[in-house]
Order: structure tokens, then sequence, then C-alpha cells
């Protein structure tokens, strides 16, 4: 019976080392150990000996058993571990195929730039007004000290609807309803939106454009303050190294009025193409708020003082980004939109 | 306005400042210099010739042979094509090695065998616009108006060793539309005195009076009116200085009367008409209101019918000017006029706007009248023509001028504190520093009780309150010297309203969802304006369109939306997803318009690309309807969906949008025949009334504990006919589920030839839950088949 069990150990131990894969090994397992197997058999065949070598007996099968569990596990181990590098290498994958496009859009180019003036405002404590785009000729011109029949409505050609209602030429009647409507409170707004002008289309006109203009009324608003505003636009719009330049300009609702100009973006002033060799870059408009205009909205023009500006995304995207022509704004070529796909930051 | 700075000089010292150093000057002080323009770029090595001789090609028809005294004793042939040339005449010489604009260098040449030396040049070799050029010279060589020493640089005998200034002229600055305006402004900042033109003639024995009468009926349109009149003049053309200068500015030599009066109008800024007396016939000039219908031939010789707005110069009967707009032809100055009448007028500037807006006519004169002239300069002006008519055109002037004069000429008083003038800046300028501005540009200043008391000079008619004087103070001293500085207001919170941030969040949602913003026109045409409009109203015209493409406003957004995608697909580019928010224009109960944001979505060809991994998807209306849905989701709405039908949208594949019950929106696949109209695919849009959607407020968000229960599935499968829609079903479903019923949702739809005719297959996977306890298989299966039960009466067949 000894040598029988020495036999099946021997015999197991072979098995084990020749089985090359998981299966095989677990067949080993299940015919040597299992409930059915030869050395459970030998186990039942004990009740045949003298109860004297019993012990002895059930010890050695014991020591057989523990043997070959101990070398199967191993066996097992390596198996297992040689199994799991063939899955691997089998699953390997080609990883410089492209990955699955996630499907993603983004917004035109002017919407961009608004909203970043927009949030820049927004950080400033500025709030953001808008107003209709079909205004009365009251909002859009008399309010704003342009009473009919003033010099300067010939600057901005209007598309009328009737005598008194015409497309908005400017965001600056949302200045003069947000005035009116605050009743002479303090203010600090930005009002985007579009406007229309009597313009044919060309590569630098647009008879629909969006603006963006800015207004500040409180106590002793100085032209100094306007200053230091747009100072901190320039830079946070253009780079922290721009510079800006006041020249007196003419608006009827502003007086003083100012243009700005900020030193140019690409070549730092010393003059290139962006520039026109100049080495400024003509940005916006702006001025203290003219005292008619305070007066009509119900200020008083004597306590509260204020200033406003004004600028055109379009004319903006189009320095920064060097866009040619102002219908590429209109047209929605994909291969135009597609490119203010990505952050700048 | 063209500002020669030779002439300039004439009027003010400009310290030898280089053009473009004085151009930056004069920028940076208010008037925005467009352009420096230096008259004698690209020439070089031009002279004074003088034609000995000239005799015709014998082989060439339009040449002549000429000989030409260049100077130095030297006689050139040089071969001319222009029909004007003749002998005699003192002409511009390119010779050899000589260069004229646009880089083209002269050499020595044959022409038909006939030996070159040189080209005799017209004014536009030169580099003069053809339109400049005057009428006599314009097809052919200038002939120099006074014989010239031959051999002499053209450069300086013709002033074009000049540089010009083109000023951007704002509307308030009508004061520098005239040379004496410009020196005003220069002077100021220069520090630099202004002196004016002397003005000495003598007179004739006989008065003015004597044979001219004037009447001014219409004092309030022409509170002034000036008329000198000047006899035996000698019509010709005018000497090379004043053509000259008035080509600098812009304007063409005709002859010496006609150039006088626009070289007085360019150095005063004072519009002045010639009459020819003789053709006057009355011996008398009537200022008045025009009669309705009343008519009148202007000097381009084109007839106009008149307005009783509009404001006359008549001979006492009949219209003789379209008073500070145009001359009538009938009195206009010809080569055999011997007695010229000289209006100098003021004109309501309202008045002639008016006039000059209804007849769609701009002249130099109207445009200076529109803005304002100087009162002060009427009378000098027409003094200043008398000389000059004197001089030039051999005039005999007669004694006194005829007046109608109503006019206010007071300077304007403005009264401002030094202090007021530093708090509006946020500066420290010291009172010195102030006068000293003031009196630089020439306004007569008083400084008492602190409190500067200013006399405003009547050619600044801007200057007007404390504000201006501000400006004039603060852009002389120097903007730059102003300091920046922030607003010290207390600290206000701003920030997006709810409305602007929901409308940032659908476009954030729309974009990641795969959407390009799209922009597109408000102005649309007749057709486009009312199509896909959710509720069309009448259409809203302009007055004065540019072109019917663009007379009308939009209804809805998606005709340009769906131009967009022709635009691209026209370009190869067969796939794009666009949307775009803005306004719609609805006739409302306002006198304004009802103005709604909306929102349009529209995408044609492949929603997902062919790639390696995967077939390519085309879009369709579940693509665009996902969208939808999972923006209301975002917005924390329900819409619903209502089968319906739209012009333009095929009829089986159109649904209403819902919020609350009503039609807010419409989603839909454009119909075949609007299709192959635009040239595009499969085509799907929607179009949203984005107002509504974020205006509408939404319930605060409230945490659901997350459960410890599992969810249990059981999925059915129904045969139904293929009219009845899933959203029915799916209803009867949730209608029997109970409270267990957690959620129901559509897994696999079949339609296909194992199908009996009519039938199709819908199968749903439904979702059991109780957040309480773990559900039993016994009480899953009692909400089930209660299911089940009402899916059977309604006419659904299990599968």
């Amino acid at each position: 019976m000894e040598a029988r069990l020495q036999e099946l150990k021997n015999e197991a131990l072979a098995k084990i080392q020749a089985a090359q894969t998981v299966k095989e090994l677990t067949d080993v397992r299940v015919a040597y150990l299992g409930k059915k197997g030869p050395i459970t058999d030998v186990l039942k065949g004990m009740g045949k000996l003298p109860a004297e070598e019993r012990p002895k007996m059930g010890a050695l099968v014991n020591v057989v058993r523990a043997e070959v569990t101990e070398s199967l596990d191993a066996r097992m181990v390596l198996l297992e571990e040689q199994a799991i590098n063939e899955k691997l290498q089998s699953e390997t994958i080609d990883i410089s195929l492209p990955g699955r496009p996630a499907k993603t859009g983004n917004p035109h180019p002017l919407t961009r730039v608004v909203e970043e003036i927009e949030d820049l405002f927004l950080s400033m404590g500025y709030e953001i007004a808008e107003g209709p785009e079909v205004e009365k000729d009251y909002y859009n011109f008399e309010a704003l000290n342009l009473p009919k029949g003033h010099p300067a409505r010939d600057m901005q050609d209007s598309f009328y609807i009737t005598e008194d209602i015409l497309l908005r030429t400017h965001t600056s009647p949302v200045q003069a309803r947000t005035m009116e409507a605050k009743g002479g409170e303090p203010i600090k707004i930005i009002c985007p939106g579009k406007v229309y002008r009597r313009d044919n289309d060309d590569a630098t006109h647009s008879h629909q454009f969006t603006q963006i203009e800015g207004l500040v009324v409180g106590e002793d608003i100085r032209m100094s303050d306007l200053k230091g505003t747009l100072s901190i636009f320039a830079k946070k719009m253009f780079g922290e190294d721009r510079e800006i330049r006041l020249r007196p300009s003419f608006f009827p609702f502003t007086e003083p009025s100012v243009e700005m100009d900020i030193s140019c973006f690409k070549c730092g002033g010393s003059g290139c193409n962006v520039c026109k060799k100049t080495g400024w870059i003509e940005i916006l408009g702006a001025g203290m708020v003219h005292p008619n205009v305070l007066e009509m909205a119900g200020y008083d023009s004597k306590r509260l003082t204020g200033f406003a500006f004004g600028m055109g995304p379009e004319r903006i995207a189009m320095l920064k980004y060097g866009i040619e022509d102002i219908r590429h704004f209109y047209t929605n070529d994909v291969r135009f939109l597609t490119q203010f796909q990505r952050t700048e930051l | 306005m063209l500002v020669s700075t030779k002439w300039l000089k004439e009027y003010v010292n400009t310290q030898d400042l280089p053009p473009a150093e004085l151009g930056e000057k004069i920028t940076r002080a208010g008037i925005e210099v467009d352009a420096v323009i230096d008259r004698s770029e690209g020439l070089a090595n031009l002279v004074v010739g003088y034609v000995t001789d000239c005799v015709k090609h014998p082989e060439a028809d339009k040449l002549s042979i000429c000989q030409v005294d260049v100077g130095g004793g030297e006689i050139d042939q040089i071969i001319c094509g222009a029909p004007n040339i003749a002998q005699g005449q003192s002409v511009i010489v390119a010779r050899p090695g000589a260069k004229l604009p646009g880089g083209m260098k002269i050499k020595k040449a044959k022409l038909r065998g006939e030996v070159s030396n040189g080209m005799i040049c017209s004014l536009q070799e030169l580099g003069i616009e053809t339109k400049l050029v005057p009428k006599s010279y314009a097809e052919g060589i200038y002939v120099l108006p006074e014989k010239a020493e031959p051999g002499t640089d053209v450069l300086s005998y013709l002033d074009l060793d000049d540089t010009v200034l083109e000023l951007g002229l704002t509307p308030n600055r009508a004061d520098a539309m005239s040379m004496l305006g410009v020196a005003y402004e220069v002077g100021a900042i220069l520090g630099e005195e202004v002196s004016l033109p002397e003005i000495e003639y003598t007179e004739a024995a006989d008065s003015a009076e004597s044979m001219l009468s004037l009447e001014v009926d219409a004092p309030e349109a022409n509170p002034l009116y000036v008329a000198k009149v000047v006899r035996n003049v000698k019509v010709k053309e005018s000497p090379l200085w004043l053509q000259q200068r008035l080509m600098a500015a812009g304007v063409r030599p005709h002859n010496n009367v006609v150039d006088v009066t626009n070289y007085i109008l360019m150095e005063y800024g004072q519009p002045l008409h010639a009459f020819d007396y003789d053709s006057l016939g009355s011996g008398n000039i009537t200022v008045r209101q025009a009669k309705e219908g009343e008519k009148i031939t202007t000097l381009d010789d084109t007839e106009r019918t008149l307005s009783a707005h509009q404001l006359v110069i008549t001979n006492g009967t009949d219209p003789v000017a379209l008073a500070g707009v145009m001359g009538g032809a009938n009195s206009e100055v010809s080569d055999e006029t011997t007695t010229v009448v000289i209006e100098s007028a003021y004109f309501a500037s309202d008045s002639i706007r008016r006039t000059s807006k209804d007849h769609n006519l701009r002249s130099d004169a109207s445009s200076r009248y529109e803005k304002g002239v100087d009162p002060n300069r009427v009378i000098p002006a027409a003094e200043r023509a008398a000389q000059l008519l004197a001089e030039l055109a051999d005039g005999e002037v007669l004694a006194g001028s005829l007046v109608f004069d109503q006019l206010d000429k007071q300077e304007r008083i403005v009264k401002v504190s030094p202090d007021f003038i530093n708090s509006r800046l946020g500066m420290k300028i010291r009172l010195e520093d102030m006068l000293d501005i003031l009196s630089r540009l020439k306004f007569n200043t008083e400084a008492v009780n602190n409190q500067l008391i200013i006399e405003v000079p009547t050619r600044r008619q801007d200057i007007q309150i404390e504000e201006d004087v501000v400006e004039e103070i603060a852009r002389l001293y120097g903007y730059d010297e102003i300091p920046a500085t922030l607003p010290r207001t207390d600290a206000t919170p701003g920030g997006l309203s709810p409305y602007q941030a929901k409308r940032r969040i659908a476009r954030h949602f729309l974009e990641g969802a795969g959407l390009l913003q799209a922009t597109t026109y408000s102005l649309t045409s007749e057709v486009a304006a009312t199509q896909f409009a959710l509720e069309p109203t009448e259409t809203t015209r302009l007055l004065m369109p540019m072109s019917e493409e663009r007379s009308i406003l939009r209804q809805s957004l998606l005709p340009h939306l769906l131009e967009s995608l022709s635009y691209n697909t026209a370009r190869r580019i067969d796939s794009a997803a666009l949307y775009e928010t803005g306004s719609v224009f609805l006739k409302g109960q306002d006198e304004l318009l009802d103005e709604q944001e909306h929102l349009a979505i529209v995408m044609t060809g492949l929603w997902i690309d062919h790639s390696w991994q995967g077939e390519k998807t085309a879009v369709d209306f579940f693509v665009a309807k996902g969208i939808v849905e999972g923006l209301a989701e975002k917005l924390g709405l329900e819409l619903s969906f209502e089968r319906g039908e739209m012009d333009g949208l095929h009829p089986g594949r159109t649904a209403f949008i819902l919020l609350d019950g009503k039609r807010i929106g419409v989603i839909g696949a454009l119909h075949p025949s609007e299709q192959k109209q635009r040239d595009l695919k499969e085509t799907i849009v929607v179009e949203l009334n984005l107002a509504t959607l974020l205006t509408r407020e939404t319930e605060a968000l409230v945490y659901t504990q997350v459960s410890r229960y599992p969810t249990i599935s059981r999925d059915v499968a129904l045969v139904l006919s293929n009219i009845v829609e899933a959203q029915t079903i799916e209803g009867v479903i949730r209608k029997a589920g109970g409270k267990l019923l957690k959620d129901v949702r559509v897994f696999d739809l079949y339609e296909g030839d194992r199908m009996e005719q009519g039938k199709k297959s819908l199968a749903f996977s439904l979702r059991y839950f109780d957040p309480e306890k773990t559900l039993t298989d016994d009480e899953v299966n009692a909400a089930h088949e209660k299911i089940i039960q009402a899916l059977t009466e309604s006419g659904a067949e299990l599968r």
C-alpha cells in the first residue's frame, strides 16, 4: 500500500510538471486529489488495514497529498502567469490609430470676443444691459444729444422703418434706456449687441455688425477714471505690455470725446503692416457723458458725471486673429468657424 | 479737407516742421490726419520746355515732331502724341533720365523712325487725378498759362514740391473746413500767430446799387446776403499758382471767375457764387422760398422740381440758383461774361441740409452751410472776391455792396471755473497754463473770482458749454498728461442676470453637443421673411432698403441658416451642424416690434463620419431631437413633442415642441423639394423660442438620497400597428405601472420583412424600484402583469 502511494505520488508529480495549461493542471488536480481520485481510493482502502497501522498510513497519505498539492499550486501560479502573459500579448493594440473623435462645436468668433470683454467687466462689478434692435428714434438719437437735423446723424445713415422707428445704429440707446430706468442712480454697465447701418457690404463694411459699449455714471467720475479703466481693458485683452494713447475726437453724446489707440500688439510699436507703420492701432471711441445726455435721462449733471466707451467686436476679432474680410463673420463657412475652437490662454 | 502745407505757410508759421511731424501734432491735438501726401512723389528731372517748332510726323497721323527748347541753349526733338500740342507753347518736359509716378523712367527712343529725346507730359502723367485736370487739358498735354523760362525745374514752378495733409474732420470741426481755420488750429498747437489776407482794391465811381437791387423775403433761412458787382471782367484761364492751389485742394480749375469763388471757399470756408449779370436779365436778386412745383436746371444740367421749404435765389421772377447748394445753368458764368455778381451769404444750416438731401445733391458749398459757416466771414469773403477779380480778371469793382443783414454776429460767452476743468479731468492744471492755451486758441479770456469768462470766436461754433472748454484745455495740454485712475465708486456685485447666465449655459450645451455657432443677417427678402416662422405676422419693411434681399426683418432664423448650409455644400463641405441665437421681429401691440430671442439648429450630411472603427451615420430627426431633449434637461424643463406639419418641412417627419402645452418650437426634416431647391441632402431643422425657455422659472435643485436597494429590469416586446406611436404605448405603460415603475425606455424597433404588413415591433425595457426595500420577484411580477394586461387591452400583442 505504501508502495502504491509512492507510485501515485511520483505519477502525479510527473503529470503536474507535464501539464502545459491551467486546464490540464486542473484536470491533474481532479484526477489525483478529487473525491474519486486514486489517493482517496487508498484512504478508503485503509479500513482493511489492521488498526495499529492505520495512523501511520493516514499520516503518510496526508504527506503525499500535501506534497502533490504543494507542487500543483506552485505549477498553477506559473501556468496562470504564463496564461495572462499570453492573453496580454494577444490583446495588444495599435496605439497609433486615431481616437474616436469627441463631437464638439464652438462659439462664433464674435461671441468669443464679446464674452471675453463681458467677463473682464463683470469681474470689475459691471452688469450686462441689453435692449431692442428695433429702436425709437428718441433713444437712438435724441436722448443721445442728436436732435433731428443734427449734422452728426449723417455719420450713421440709418435703416428707418417709420419716421420714428429704426434699426438701432449703435448700442448706445441701451445706455439711454438704462439711465432712464435707473432714475438718477449710479450705473456700471456693458451693452453688447447687433447694430445696423446703411452700408454696402464689402471687405471692410457690413450693414449689420456688433458693438459693445460701457457706461459708468456716479459721483465725481473723472476722465482719468476712463483712462485707467481703458488701460486695464487694453492690457487684459491685448497683453500686459500694451500701452494706450488717447486722441481727441468727437461724438455727440460725449464731451470731451476721445479715441483710444493701443500700442501695436504685433510689432510692439516699431511699425508693421497691422498698425500701418504707425505703431498704434485704433481700438475704440470714448468720452465723458455729455451733460445733455445725463439731463435728458433725468440725472443732475452737476452732481453726477460719467464716462462711456464703445467698440466693434468685428474690428477687434479681425485685428486679433488677422481676419481679412468682415463678411466671413456672416457667411458661416465651416472652415472659418471651426478655427475658433481652441483656447489661447 | 486737403491742406497744402505750402499754401498753409501763407497764413501761419509752421516752424519748418516736416509735414509728417506737423500731421502727427495735428492728429494728437484732435483733428485726425488721415494721409500725408507728397505731391512730388515719384517725380524727378522734369523741366519747362518751349515748343519752337511742331510738324506732323510723316509716318503717323497722330504724332507730332516737336523741337523743344529745354534750356541751356539746347533744342531737343521730342515726338508728342497729344492732339493739343502746338508751336509756341510752354510745356512740361520729361527728359531722358526723368522719373514719373509708378516707377516710369524716361529714355531716349525712336518712334516710327524719328528720335524722341523724352516726353511732353500731361498733368495725369504727373500723378494728378483726371477729375482735377482743367477740362481743356484733360485729353492732352498741359500747357503752362504763362511763358516760362525753358529749363526751369517743374516741381517748384508748378508748386508740386508740396505735401498735402488729408484731414478727416468730425462734424463738430466745421471751422477746419478752410485754410484759415486750419491755420488757427495749427497756430494754437504751435503757439504761432495767424496772418489774414490783406484785402485792398480800388472801387469804380459807379455804385453796385446803380446796377443791382436786392430783396430777401426769407430772413430766417437767409439772415445775411451780400452782393457785389464786378464789371468788365475778362474770363480766361487762372494763373498757374491759383490752378495749382485748387488742384492741391482737390478742386478742378475752370476759369478765373469760378476759380476765385472756389479759392475763397477753400481759404475762408465761405461759399460764394458768381452770376453772369447779363443772364440775370433783371438787375434784381430776390431770395425767397421756392414755389411748390417750380423748376430749375442746375449747373450739372439736371432739371429739378422744387418744394416750398427750399430756398432759391431768383432774378425777381425765376430761380437762378438753388440757394447754398448749386447755381442755375441759366445764369452761369461763361467765356462771354463781362459783368459778374458775387454772392456771399449766410444760409441756415437746416434749410440747406434739407434741400441737399431732397435733391441728393451735395456740393462743397452745401457741406459747409450744413455744418454752419462763420457769420463774421461772410462780408470779408465778398471783399476778398472783389479784390481777386480785380487782380486776376481785370475787373472793375463797383462801389459798395448790396447787403441784407439781420444776422447776430456776437461772440458767445462761456463761463467755467478752473476747478470744474480739473475735477472733470482728474488733473491739476495750473490757471496760467489754462490761460495760455486759451490765448493760443485766440479765445479772449478774463479770469475773475476763480471763474474764466471766455469770449468764443464765431468761427468755433462747436464751443458752447463748459465741457467744450474742458476738451479744448485737455487736448492742447495733452491727453498723455491725464493720469490713469479707477472710479471711486462703491463696490457693486455686477454679474449676469439669470436670463443671460442661462443663455450661456444653453450655448455651451449646444457647442458641447457638437454644434457650431453661426451668425446671420436680420434683414432678408419678402419671401424668406416668414418662411418657417412659428407665428408669422405681418412683415416689417424698411423705408429705404439697400436691396430687396435685405429689405424685411426676419421672423425665423432658419432661412438664413439654411443658406449658410447651402453656402458650405456649394464648397464641398457636405456636413455641417450649426446653431444660432438671435432675434426675430414680429408685429406687436406696441409701436416697436415684438422682438423675440430664438434658437435655431440646422444640420445636414453626416453626424458621425466613417472611421476605421465603424460606419458613418447621417444626421436624422432623432439626432436633433436628442439635442433638444438634452437642452431641456439642462435647463430643468420638460418638453413634449406633437406631430405637426409646416410648409417646407417633411409632412411625416415634423413635430411641434411644446412647453406646458404651449407651442414654442418646431423640429423636422426639410421637405425633399426644399432640399433639392437648396441643393442639400437630408437636412434637419429646429427652431425654438429661446426667450420662453430662458424666462421660465426653474425649480430648486434638491438632492434625492441614493438608494441602497437595487432596481429590477423586465423587458417587453410588442407587435403593434405601425401607425401607433411609441409615446402612446409609453403612456399606457406608465399609467399602468404604478409607483414601483421607475423608468421606461424603448430599446428596439423593428419594421422589416419579417413583420406582417402594417405592423412593427417595439421593445421596451422597464425598471422597477422601491426606495424602501429590495423588491421580490412576486412584487415585480404583479406590477409587470398589470402592465402587460393594459398593453393587451390597448391592442398590442406580446411578441
